[in-house]
């Protein structure tokens, strides 16, 4: 086995992976603070990205504007979400949230091509996706610098958050409120402003992954999709840990990669052999985060960082 | 004491006393802990046929784990339970809760756990399920046998909900009743498993004066009218002296006195353990 | 004054669990049936039969299997289109490869294959609850389309992947016009909503709602957590399963593992969350609304762009429509989560006072 190819691949996983982690960090932020599970996440991505993209392209914004101003319409899209969808719904079991965040979703992104356009759209930002010179040079192993670059942004943002949570008043605030809604109540924590602050932190943070995810695979309906990738990374990580989004983010992006390129090869033969037929393993990718997860989830319910789930009677 | 001297209350319990059987369910030595932190240690007592024993104690005691121990809820450490159904005994270290409501044991919980989206009467046909036979094919296709078995445990669900008198608000969606109306319902499921050893765990809890005499009226009708083995946790006292049988007291887990209600009462260990009296 | 009960006792237990206690339901029940299955079929236009009437009874099946599961179960799932596609491809392979088989059993057999498959993806259910279930019928949800467009033989190893569907023919007769594929499916249907309602008012139904509500307390109480929800799995799919056959035999006639997608899941959902949650007659409502509101708002753009003299593209009309249904869902889930079937029966309440306001 080629060990630079497989390194190449592995590196290749493991940035991807750190896309994922980018989408993840929003739902962990959302579920940790309101136990709101935000399938609209994915859509926020979508928003956020054609939002800063129109900008720049119709409007000429330069991107050091666009991006204040985009941050400015999550804002106000954060607060607008809890005031219409989370307040009316504030005691509902989670199931019935969740739903409604579906049906956000689907809300958001009719809004978003209606308003912008349904054409996938191409994102500059200034950093091109070739493999960095020193690297390939020596070792023979492409990495794009495109992809490093949004992997030093995902740290800082995984490391300002981890911060704001454990040490800042509104950090404590929010985990509060997470726990239990009618005691942060109780103690004086006002909870309206708290979601509102947190779907603005989320949508800052989808800002941001669109943003990266936008410059690499252009900005498509598909974006909302995303969403679904992060379940995986989340049931690995941990619904509510933002260490356990990286960590959970670099393991699927990982396994996804190598699965994808060495699982076909190796099993299309023996497989063929056995059913009789032509078997092709190809796209094997649409499914296989899935499938890790599941199993995942029947040896550790709570992922590798969450809390023990415990049911009383 | 002559019958015709003794008073009225005398005479009840002198009544209800001849009924009381031989054992029929043993616990000994049962330690229950969790992580660090122990429940139940070297726990002994056994309960009669027909009668009411009653389980109290100051909070945190181990009450409700005993309970859960007694349905299978939770597994002990150590310890037997042993059971008498018919003439064999049965021995248990771990039995599951399945299994104990197989057996005849059936119990209302401390928070009710009832089915929030379904009727009075749906959930206390969920009682009934293990006496139900038919496959799931019978029940789709409505013909003879499976409509013959509903309308069968019907009638025997009508009979609990008559007896509880909640005949009114059988269609009545139980997330919709008040709490001592759910307590009731729940009560009636239990009793709709037709068991032969009932747990009753704080049935009077969070009721009026009102309610705490109906619940203690239908506690004592099912004991008279079913014959049904009762053990209940209570923490009103007065309940406890009026309608059990014998008492069993714990504190942080251990036993600490079993006898009459009137022996347990004027018991120095437990009078200290109440007022908190270190020991 | 219409709707009074004043007059009808019930003395048995079996008239009290009638499906339709009140004899005014009943005689409805009767006209509507009278006019599904003799009025429509010899009035009905083509257009009506083949696009709108007969979908909506596929989709009502679909919505009903997906109901049993997440509605009276209480166990969410995201995979719906998936146990349709295995009922839509193995129906067919099942008429292409054992054609003496006959059409009815077909189906029934791809059904009884959906269900394996659904208990297979089911099983994570014994161990995780809630969303993190929806993981698991995802992952059904994603392997399945690509195991019908990967492995050809399911396709009968078309380049395309897409299959057509063969004749639907039962003992002799040739259900070959819109007319008679409609009743074939109506019949179908009828039967299998029948089937439900009886499912789910015995045991069955209750250990299932039991399981939903509380499943710590259902088990402790006797009732059997891999039986049940195994088989509330099973017979979701197989429901499923049935409508897939049914989708590509008499009303698609072609299709290919693509049109099984997510959408199609969620799509399904909807029309439980808008139709009613854990109600028979809610799937069927749901099933309609979702059916004829396209169609209702294509009438309306139509009229609007008359009037503004413009023609309103393809892509806003799809765009308002995936806006609207969002904003739907969350009205409903905010209004009344019980969906239509509850405002059918806050109606009836209402009706049964009439004229009186209360």
């Amino acid at each position: 086995m080629d060990l630079s190819f497989f390194l190449e691949v592995l590196l290749g996983g493991l940035l991807a992976g750190v896309m994922y982690s980018l989408v993840a960090l929003g739902f962990v932020l959302i579920y940790k603070a309101s136990g709101v599970f935000n399938f609209a996440q994915g859509a926020m991505v979508f928003f956020a990205a054609l939002t800063f993209v129109q900008l720049t392209k119709i409007f000429g914004m330069p991107m050091w504007l666009a991006f204040p101003v985009t941050l400015v319409v999550m804002v106000l899209f954060g607060i607008a979400t809890e005031k219409v969808v989370l307040r009316p719904l504030v005691n509902q079991p989670p199931i019935t949230l969740f739903m409604a965040t579906i049906g956000l979703t689907f809300f958001l992104e009719g809004f978003s091509q209606l308003v912008w356009g349904s054409q996938p759209h191409g994102l500059e930002l200034g950093i091109p996706d070739v493999p960095m010179e020193w690297l390939s040079q020596s070792s023979g192993i492409n990495i794009s610098q495109f992809d490093l670059f949004a992997a030093v942004v995902a740290g800082v943002l995984v490391a300002v958050l981890a911060l704001f949570f454990q040490y800042t008043r509104i950090g404590r605030a929010l985990r509060a409120v997470a726990d239990d809604h009618q005691a942060a109540l109780a103690v004086g924590i006002p909870l309206k402003h708290i979601w509102a602050i947190v779907w603005s932190v989320a949508g800052f943070v989808a800002l941001v992954a669109g943003l990266m995810w936008g410059a690499r695979n252009g900005v498509g309906y598909s974006l909302t999709f995303i969403a679904l990738k992060a379940l995986p990374v989340l049931i690995l990580g941990g619904f509510e840990s933002i260490p356990g989004a990286i960590i959970g983010g670099l393991i699927v992006g990982a396994s996804e990669k190598l699965a994808e390129v060495y699982l076909p090869p190796m099993l299309n033969a023996p497989l063929t052999e056995f059913f009789g037929g032509t078997v092709n393993l190809q796209g094997i990718e649409s499914w296989f985060a899935y499938v890790v997860a599941l199993l995942f989830l029947l040896v550790r319910p709570q992922g590798l960082f969450g809390e023990k789930i415990i049911d009383r009677v | 004491m002559l019958q015709s001297e003794m008073s009225a209350a005398q005479l009840q319990q002198h009544v209800r006393a001849q009924r009381i059987g031989d054992v029929n369910l043993s616990v000994e030595n049962v330690s229950l802990a969790f992580g660090g932190v122990k429940a139940l240690t070297d726990v002994s007592f056994d309960v009669r046929e027909h009668e009411v024993r009653a389980i109290i104690g100051p909070n945190g005691a181990g009450k409700s784990s005993m309970l859960n121990v007694l349905n299978g809820v939770y597994h002990p450490q150590q310890g037997t339970i042993r059971l008498r159904q018919g003439g064999d005994w049965r021995e248990f270290h771990d039995m599951d809760s399945h299994e104990a409501a197989a057996m005849g044991i059936a119990r209302t919980f401390q928070n009710i756990a009832l089915f929030r989206g379904m009727s009075v009467l749906d959930n206390i046909m969920t009682g009934r399920n293990l006496r139900m036979r038919c496959s799931f094919l019978e029940q789709a296709l409505w013909l003879g046998r499976a409509k013959r078995e509903e309308l069968e445990h019907r009638h025997s669900v009508e009979e609990v909900i008559d007896f509880l008198e909640i005949q009114h608000i059988r269609k009545t969606p139980v997330g919709q009743l008040p709490y001592g109306l759910q307590k009731r319902v729940e009560l009636g499921r239990a009793l709709a498993a037709e068991p032969t050893l009932l747990l009753l765990d704080e049935p009077m809890a969070g009721m009026n004066m009102e309610e705490k005499q109906d619940m203690c009226r239908f506690v004592l009708d099912v004991n008279d009218h079913y014959g049904t083995t009762i053990v209940l946790i209570e923490h009103d006292m007065g309940v406890v002296m009026d309608i059990s049988d014998r008492v069993v007291v714990l504190d942080y887990g251990r036993k600490i006195a079993d006898g009459t209600p009137d022996g347990v009462r004027s018991n120095q260990a437990v009078i200290d353990a109440y007022l908190g009296v270190t020991h | 004054m219409l709707y009074r009960e004043a007059g009808q006792f019930r003395t048995t237990y079996a008239e009290d669990q009638q499906i339709f206690p009140i004899r005014q339901d009943r005689v409805a029940v009767v006209v509507l049936l009278v006019a599904a299955f003799v009025v429509v079929p010899l009035v009905g236009n083509q257009y009506w039969l083949s696009a709108i009437l007969t979908p909506f009874l596929i989709y009502s099946l679909a919505a009903l299997g997906l109901n049993i599961l997440t509605g009276y179960a209480g166990q969410l799932s995201l995979g719906t289109a998936a146990f349709m596609a295995v009922g839509a491809f193995m129906s067919f392979n099942f008429v292409l490869r054992a054609p003496w088989l006959g059409i009815i059993p077909s189906f029934i057999l791809a059904g009884l294959c959906a269900a394996a498959v659904g208990i297979v993806f089911g099983l994570p259910s014994l161990r995780i609850k809630g969303f993190y279930l929806a993981v698991a019928t995802l992952a059904c949800q994603f392997f399945v389309v690509w195991a019908l467009q990967r492995f050809g033989w399911f396709s009968n190893y078309s380049p395309s992947g897409v299959i057509a569907a063969q004749e639907v023919v039962i003992l002799g007769y040739a259900f070959n016009t819109p007319a008679s594929k409609y009743m074939l499916t109506l019949i179908i249907v009828t039967l299998m909503a029948l089937a439900a309602k009886n499912l789910m008012r015995s045991e069955t139904g209750r250990a299932f709602m039991a399981v939903r509500d509380m499943d710590v307390a259902a088990s402790v109480i006797g009732i059997p957590m891999m039986k049940t929800k195994l088989l509330a799995f099973a017979i979701s799919s197989f429901y499923c399963g049935v409508a897939g056959a049914l989708h590509a035999f008499t009303y698609l006639g072609q299709v290919e593992p693509e049109a099984y997608s997510l959408e199609l899941s969620f799509r399904i959902l909807f029309m439980i969350i808008i139709g009613g949650v854990g109600s028979i007659l809610g799937s069927f409502l749901g099933a309609g609304f979702i059916i004829v509101f396209p169609i209702f708002l294509n009438l309306l753009f139509g009229g609007v762009s008359h009037l503004i003299g413009d023609e309103i593209s393809h892509a806003v009309l799809s765009n308002v429509e995936t806006m609207i249904f969002g904003g739907l869902i969350v009205f409903f889930l905010i209004v009344e989560p019980h969906g239509l079937a509850r405002l059918w029966q806050v109606a009836k309440e209402k009706l049964r006072l009439w004229p009186f306001p209360h």
